[in-house]
């Protein structure tokens, strides 16, 4: 290993990943100039939201790039408790948090405002890999999954109790490692249609799919008749569908919120509300789709500027990508992100111990969950969850949250050789 | 590699679908659909319409007709408006205090975010008294615009009026007019609309999503200055528009008054006319209720276009230059009038015993016999089998004096007039008839009808001695006073100069010798050429008909003039028209003639309107109750003589026909 001894620290580091992300952060600092109200564009301040990004993303860089100075098998050893950590500051924020619209998510501390949830992403990222990579399971027995749930449920139960459904969301994510690491496919399978079920319950009457279920399972009990077990566990498998379609309704008026519920029946399209819940969705739409093929160009973007889209800066900085750039910048958005998942996956892949790769395929996932929920949000193809776009959106907590995240993975895919 | 390495391509399948699938919705509603694209524009654009002055009307000599006067809009944006003093507004508008409230709550009804209009046509005084006031009401604002002044107050159905356009009048435009812009609905408004609208400006706003101003679209690239409508010049002149509408005031009837060598109208009056500011402003569709709509004697019919009058004796110099061009007749011809034509068994009598009657003392004494002598000869020239043919070509011959068909004068409705061709009267009679079935025509009645801008015309031709130029309002249209093709052709009618010479002096003997018809209203210094005319009818007196021009040698106006029950031509149409050109040729009446003119205009003619159904109300002392409670039957009927004259000729059997005589009022009907 002769280049080692050229830069100890940054050898071996992954840099088209680094440019990357730095692309990602200054397209979220140009738009979110864009976003700001024309006004206030006119003084360059730190006190400006964009001013304030700025501070983010260098703090961020450095605290990336002295995430690299450490030695990677410190986050192996730490992991417990650094997971610790964050479910204590979960705990914490529940008790001591500041309400912002209706979540308790955020610990004040003077000025600044830290959101443990972001965080518990890499805790929860670093103790799931430890444990695989220790004992190596294949996930075929229930304890091994126990276990695996318990790292994951524990965060995803404090954050419900916020309640921040969208940032709880996103630790379903931690399925993909796992699935990666032995777990059957039919898990996905089953969430996947556990997904269907509920959009159909919505949009076909409750008895209709009842016959539908019964139908095919009918069938294939017939195509498989002289297997026992297929029979029995399809009768299974159909007696759970049936009573999860019911067990929907009754979550979905008991359990969910009602703006949550209104916000699901609108991206149905159960019902319309332009001035309502579903003014941000619309408005989110009209401002993407006005930008057309080029977009209105840098600043141009009237919905952007004059305040026509809530979250701008935020949980819907996406509008004004699509607005101000149009179907060109969120091509080469989505192209940067897309690209940078699967060079993540690719990364994951080519590391030695099981404890980089389970944390590899992790931070690609979350980032994966990020973008799509929140580009989907933004052009009405999913409920609006609000959750932001990574290293793009506005908000210290969630992009150091994700450096942080990116940062420990590259680190450990520079040490890839040794073992940890 | 152990196998769940291939679990990899599963998750990175999974982020390329997924990427695919948010590609594929951007792609639809950035691309695809300009949905987005359109509710954006509407998120942020607001506009505001400036609206342009109508163009103005001048005078032939130069005179400003027809002006603009500010007026304001007060218009309101609901979702601006604040909790206001009602009252405090309501007394700076005059208006009530429910009105305030039922205008806004309309206004909300429209849109919350866009002006609407509060309260149109607000006068410059309440406007006055609101602006000090104005800032105290947020949320309204107002809208300058423009309506129509009328500085002398006549020529009501001349000019027409203005008004907003209704929902068809949008639709027919296919969306050029928009709510609130205004229109040109009848008379030189309407058919000048494309030149006097103008350019309607528009500033476009951008407003934030707090309904803020944000200052101007594009940098003003959008935005379109109002151009104001170009000016109209026409050939009025407006010292006879309006001695026209003080003579003729207490009268049904009209008066058309023509340059013949330009074809200009020099005046149009149609009366009972009615000042065209009533139908300015916020009253507008009041007066229009009560002055147009609610006069018994139809204001709204433009009675110089669209009246029906039998030419009666007007049309008999017609009668001679066509037998004089036909070589029927020579100027020295002379027939024996023994006070009445005898055509088959029918008797048509004349006013007057004369015995030998040549051609100019013929036409100065309207003698009814001379030209139903030349009629019978112009028809019977091919003998008495081609009867038939030959009426068609004599009426092809008279239609070229502009009977019979839209002369084009530049105003809405005109109409044409009844004038049959041969193949009407084969209906009629079927295939065996001849010209004493026809013969009233020669005298200008039975089924042949003018209005009086075609008895006018008929008289500039004579007076340009074979030609004229279509009547036209309009003689210059905008800086460059251009002026529409058609009103600068030459039509001639197909009869030599020569035999105008000995028509014209019957005509001069009519109004200049002491056997005329109307030497009661000669012109000191002027050759009036004329005819009075006395067109029967049979519930009332009859019409009053004098058509002429002036002077003889280089005509500068020729005239005619209608005025219905007023009995004699001779009694007040003669007079009327004389006065008319008097003032014309000399700017002023000279003499004794001046107080006649204040006698002409207090004269009431009215013609009392009789309903069956309200016979008890007639004897009421107050005439206007009378009016009002009226039908206008009788005035639809001394316009529309011969649709009903027509319908009984075809009901009725031939041979009945003959025997009615012209001195039975029957073709008046």
């Amino acid at each position: 290993m002769q280049q080692q001894q050229g830069n100890r620290f940054f050898f071996n580091v992954d840099w088209i990943t680094v440019l990357i992300y730095i692309a990602l952060c200054a397209i979220g600092f140009i738009n979110i100039y864009a976003s700001v109200p024309p006004e206030q564009t006119a003084v360059f301040g730190f006190s400006t939201l964009y001013g304030k990004q700025l501070i983010y993303i260098i703090t961020g860089l450095v605290l990336g790039l002295s995430i690299l100075l450490f030695d990677g098998r410190l986050f192996n050893v730490f992991s417990p408790f650094i997971y610790g950590g964050t479910l204590i500051l979960l705990m914490a924020v529940l008790l001591i948090g500041n309400k912002v619209a209706g979540n308790q998510a955020w610990i004040a501390i003077g000025s600044f405002k830290l959101q443990p949830a972001e965080f518990a992403k890499f805790g929860t990222a670093l103790l799931l890999a430890r444990y695989v990579g220790a004992f190596n399971p294949k996930f075929r027995d229930i304890k091994s999954i126990g276990i695996a749930g318990l790292i994951v449920g524990a965060p995803l139960l404090l954050i419900m109790l916020q309640p921040d459904t969208g940032s709880a969301l996103v630790f379903l994510a931690f399925m993909f490692p796992l699935y990666r690491e032995g777990l059957s496919g039919y898990f996905l399978l089953i969430f996947l249609g556990m997904i269907v079920l509920f959009v159909a319950d919505f949009l076909v009457p409750t008895y209709i799919l009842i016959i539908i279920i019964t139908t095919i399972a009918g069938l294939f009990i017939y195509n498989n008749r002289r297997k026992q077990k297929i029979i029995f566990s399809t009768i299974l498998v159909t007696v759970f569908a049936i009573g999860y379609l019911f067990l929907i309704k009754v979550a979905y008026e008991k359990v969910l919120a009602p703006h949550q519920r209104s916000r699901i029946e609108l991206m149905l399209g159960l019902k319309t509300d332009n001035k309502g819940a579903g003014y941000n969705v619309i408005q989110s739409q009209i401002a993407i789709g006005s930008g057309q093929a080029t977009g209105r160009g840098f600043l141009q973007g009237t919905q952007t500027k004059y305040g026509y889209v809530p979250e701008q800066s935020t949980d819907f900085i996406f509008s004004t990508i699509g607005e101000e750039w149009g179907f060109l910048g969120c091509s080469v958005v989505i192209g940067l992100y897309i690209f940078l998942l699967l060079r993540l996956i690719n990364l994951a892949e080519r590391q030695r111990s099981t404890f980089s790769r389970v944390y590899g395929y992790s931070v690609a996932c979350i980032l994966f969950f990020h973008v799509f929920i929140n580009i989907g949000m933004t052009i009405g193809i999913i409920p609006v969850i609000g959750i932001p776009l990574p290293l793009i959106s506005y908000g210290g907590s969630s992009l150091w949250s994700f450096t942080i995240l990116l940062f420990i993975f590259l680190k450990l895919d520079s040490n890839r050789m040794g073992f940890i | 590699m152990d196998q769940l390495f291939n679990r990899k391509y599963i998750v990175q399948g999974l982020f390329i679908v997924i990427a695919l699938i948010l590609l594929g919705k951007l792609f639809y509603i950035q691309i695809i659909s300009d949905k987005a694209f359109i509710s954006a524009e509407s998120n942020v654009l607001r506009k505001i319409y400036k609206f342009p002055a109508r163009g103005a009307i001048l005078d032939r000599n130069m005179k400003v007709i027809v002006q603009n006067e500010p007026v304001y809009d007060l218009m309101v944006t609901p979702n601006e408006v604040q909790p206001f003093d009602t009252l405090a507004l309501a007394q700076a508008l005059d208006i009530s205090f429910e009105d305030v409230r039922k205008n806004l709550r309309k206004a909300r009804g429209k849109s919350t975010y866009q002006a609407t209009p509060f309260l149109k046509q607000i006068s410059v005084q309440s406007y006055a008294r609101l602006q000090e006031t104005l800032y105290r009401f947020p949320g309204f604002r107002t809208q300058d615009r423009t309506v129509r002044h009328y500085p002398d107050s006549v020529g009501g159905q001349l000019f027409g009026y203005v008004k907003e356009v209704s929902p068809t009048d949008i639709e027919k435009s296919e969306g050029f007019y928009k709510p609130g812009d205004y229109k040109g609905k009848s008379g030189l408004e309407f058919s000048y609309e494309e030149t006097l609208r103008g350019e309607k400006g528009v500033i476009n706003t951008v407003y934030d999503a707090h309904n803020t101003p944000q200052g101007s679209y594009a940098d003003g690239k959008y935005d379109i200055n109002a151009v104001s409508g170009e000016r109209l010049i026409s050939g009025i002149d407006m010292r006879i528009q309006k001695l026209g509408e003080q003579l003729m005031t207490n009268k049904v009837g009209a008066i058309v008054a023509i340059e013949p060598s330009s074809g200009e109208i020099l005046s149009l009056v149609s009366s009972p006319g009615y000042d065209p500011n009533l139908l300015v402003g916020r009253n507008q569709g009041n007066n229009y209720m009560e002055f147009i709509v609610g006069n018994p004697y139809r204001p709204s019919l433009v009675r110089p276009i669209m009246g029906y009058y039998p030419p009666g004796s007007s049309f008999k110099p017609v009668d001679a230059l066509i037998g004089l061009q036909e070589g029927v007749i020579d100027p020295n011809t002379t027939f024996f009038c023994p006070h009445y034509y005898q055509a088959g068994n029918r008797r048509i009598k004349c006013e007057h015993f004369d015995g030998p009657i040549s051609l100019r003392r013929g036409i100065a004494r309207s003698c009814n016999t001379y030209f139903c002598y030349v009629f019978q000869k112009l028809i019977t020239k091919n003998g008495m089998k081609n009867q038939r043919q030959t009426y068609q070509e004599w009426r092809d011959k008279v239609a070229k004096f502009g009977f019979g068909a839209k002369l084009g004068i530049d105003m809405p409705y005109e109409r044409k007039g009844y004038f049959y061709t041969a193949d009407h009267y084969d209906k009629v009679y079927g295939k065996r008839w001849g010209y004493t079935n026809v013969i009233s025509q020669a005298i200008g009645q039975g089924e042949i009808t003018a209005t009086p801008l075609q008895m006018a015309n008929a008289m500039a031709i004579i007076a340009n001695r074979g030609y004229y130029i279509k009547p036209h309002l309009i003689k210059g249209i905008g800086d460059k006073n251009l002026v529409r093709k058609e009103y600068v052709v030459k039509n001639y009618v197909g009869v030599d100069a020569k035999h105008f010479e000995p028509v014209i002096d019957g005509m001069q003997d009519a109004v200049n010798s002491s056997w005329g018809t109307a030497i009661l209203s000669r012109i000191p210094d002027v050759v009036l050429c004329g005819k009075t005319g006395t067109v029967q009818n049979p519930h009332g007196k009859n019409h009053s008909v004098f058509i002429g021009f002036a002077p003889r040698d280089n005509p500068k106006i020729a005239i005619a003039v209608i005025v219905e029950n007023a009995g004699y031509g001779s009694t007040y149409a003669a007079p009327i028209a004389s006065y008319m050109i008097e003032k014309y040729l000399k700017g002023t009446v000279s003499g004794e003639r001046s107080a006649q003119i204040e006698w002409m205009k207090s004269q009431n003619l009215l013609p009392v309107l009789k309903d069956k159904a309200k016979a008890i109300k007639l004897t009421k002392a107050d005439s206007l109750l009378i009016k009002k409670a009226d039908s206008t039957k009788r005035i639809k009927d001394s316009l529309r003589i011969n649709s009903a004259t027509l319908k009984q000729s075809a009901a009725t059997k031939p041979k009945e026909l003959k025997t009615v005589t012209i001195d039975k009022p029957v073709t008046i009907k």
